[in-house]
């Protein structure tokens, strides 16, 4: 397949869970895949599995929380790809199990800081590149947690629902210039952030089903099952959609 | 988006996203049973995309659909995906809409994608799973002057749509709907004083934030991807094909 043959593609978090699966999903259509992270020896590692798959990447550094590095990660793209064509914003961070009061400032600004600026930031520098190169999609990553609320989530749920209302005011902003701006609202899905997190509650043993058992279809996704729902907003299949939060979720926003 | 091997029912395929539908599935390599009151467009179709002759008939009846899906399964042995797109629309705020307005509107819109469904989930609980996407709207999460019945019938699709996802989610059965915004569709253009000029075209693709209006096939396109594996964690979703229109 080659969906994406000549599309030049910035993945932040490129080089974990839905990260990484979604960068190898667009290299496997054709793309050519920027792997942007703030961890660069596993990011190359990632670039490298996917060369080795036949695939074009290149790894980047990034820390989405910091203006500079983010600017110069676009310029090396962009110099070295020629161009971008779709922006994934996935890089993301969460504190689990706190409610506000036990979250401490630091934790709020942090988690602000990489889910809600860290988008910001990536999007400002990228606009003006897409409408250079006459269109491009940005794809963000939210959660379900941006759609409802959760217990224990108070910081991440307000990042996540800010990350989905700026998808939606970015996307009539640029509906006229062939710039389409959606996001994902993934659930639970099986990434070494969600194993932390179970680690953190007791084990993935003891706690897994509680995973599983909160989505209608009785399980977690898997990274590819939320990279194949951010290739298709990527895709000109998804040509009229655009300012859509996209629920991945196996049921759990139905309810 | 590949739908290989997958046998499909597209209702209201006669015409405009539904025709698309169908196409888009054919292609993408499902066997597509057509389905339509209008014999014509439904035959046109169907010889388009070479598939088996078109199943005509009204969804506003159940043993219509039930009719359907015994037919498919004997004809197929199976059934894979469900497109219930057939709707009517009418033009009218509540207190001028009259009685069989009212009642013809939810016997499409609403009573026939209960008769399909209804018929489709044990065939596709014998195939081990299915989807099933209806056709839901901008007006079934919105207000808006003008088609009262028309949104409270979307608005009742928006909730079957759901109600059945979370019915099935064990099941293997995915049940999500589209809700597209001003598409470029027979539809568009129907049920009105006079079809509109070219100026009034022009201000409906304005309202829109992207200011054009949708191709059926832009619509057919996401049917598709609901449709497909790709989206096997879906369920329950209601999926704006609308150019930014419920953004705001």
């Amino acid at each position: 397949m080659s969906r994406f043959e000549g599309i030049r593609v910035l993945v932040t978090g490129g080089n974990s869970g839905i990260g990484r699966a979604t960068a190898q999903a667009f290299a496997a259509e054709g793309a050519a895949v920027a792997v942007a992270a703030r961890d660069e020896a596993r990011s190359d590692i990632v670039a490298a599995e996917i060369e080795s798959a036949g695939g074009r990447a290149v790894a980047v550094r990034c820390d989405v929380t910091d203006e500079a590095s983010c600017r110069s990660a676009v310029d090396a793209v962009v110099a070295t790809l020629g161009g971008l064509d779709v922006l994934f914003n996935n890089a993301g961070v969460i504190y689990r199990e706190r409610t506000a009061p036990e979250t401490t400032p630091e934790e709020w600004d942090h988690t602000f800081a990489v889910n809600v600026r860290g988008t910001f930031l990536m999007s400002r520098l990228v606009v003006p590149v897409m409408i250079e190169g006459g269109g491009g999609v940005i794809v963000n990553n939210a959660s379900y947690f941006g759609l409802v609320g959760g217990k224990g989530t108070a910081a991440y749920s307000a990042a996540k629902g800010a990350v989905v209302l700026l998808t939606k005011a970015m996307a009539l902003d640029h509906a006229r210039d062939g710039i389409r701006v959606n996001c994902v609202c993934p659930g639970s899905v099986d990434t070494p952030m969600l194993r932390g997190e179970m680690e953190e509650m007791g084990g993935a043993d003891a706690v897994r089903h509680r995973f599983e058992d909160k989505h209608p279809v009785g399980r977690i996704a898997t990274p590819e099952e939320v990279a194949a729902a951010v290739l298709y907003l990527a895709s000109a299949e998804a040509a009229f959609v655009t300012g859509v939060a996209l629920p991945i979720d196996g049921g759990l926003t139905a309810q | 988006m590949d739908v290989t091997g997958k046998v499909a029912i597209v209702t209201g395929a006669a015409s405009g996203m539904g025709a698309a539908t169908a196409r888009a599935l054919a292609r993408r390599g499902a066997t597509v049973v057509i389905v339509d009151r209008n014999a014509e467009g439904a035959g046109a179709i169907a010889h388009e995309i070479e598939t088996a002759t078109p199943v005509v008939g009204d969804v506003a009846s159940s043993a219509f659909c039930d009719g359907v899906v015994a037919d498919t399964m004997e004809t197929h042995g199976r059934l894979d995906v469900l497109v219930n797109a057939a709707g009517v629309i009418v033009r009218a705020p509540a207190h001028v809409t009259s009685d069989d307005e009212w009642r013809r509107i939810f016997s499409v819109n609403v009573d026939g994608v209960f008769y399909m469904s209804r018929a489709a989930v044990p065939a596709m609980l014998e195939g081990g799973g299915g989807a099933i996407v209806n056709f839901g709207s901008i007006w079934g999460d919105v207000g808006s002057g003008g088609h009262a019945a028309y949104a409270a019938t979307k608005g009742a699709v928006h909730q079957l749509t759901r109600s059945m996802a979370l019915q099935h989610a064990r099941e293997g059965i995915r049940v999500n709907a589209v809700c597209p915004g001003e598409i470029d569709t027979p539809m568009l253009v129907s049920e009105r004083p006079a079809p509109p000029t070219p100026d009034e075209l022009e201000a409906i693709a304005e309202s829109v934030p992207m200011g054009r209006l949708g191709r059926p096939d832009e619509v057919a396109a996401v049917v598709a991807f609901l449709a497909s594996d790709e989206a096997s964690y879906m369920t329950g979703a209601l999926v704006a094909v609308d150019a930014g229109y419920l953004a705001r």
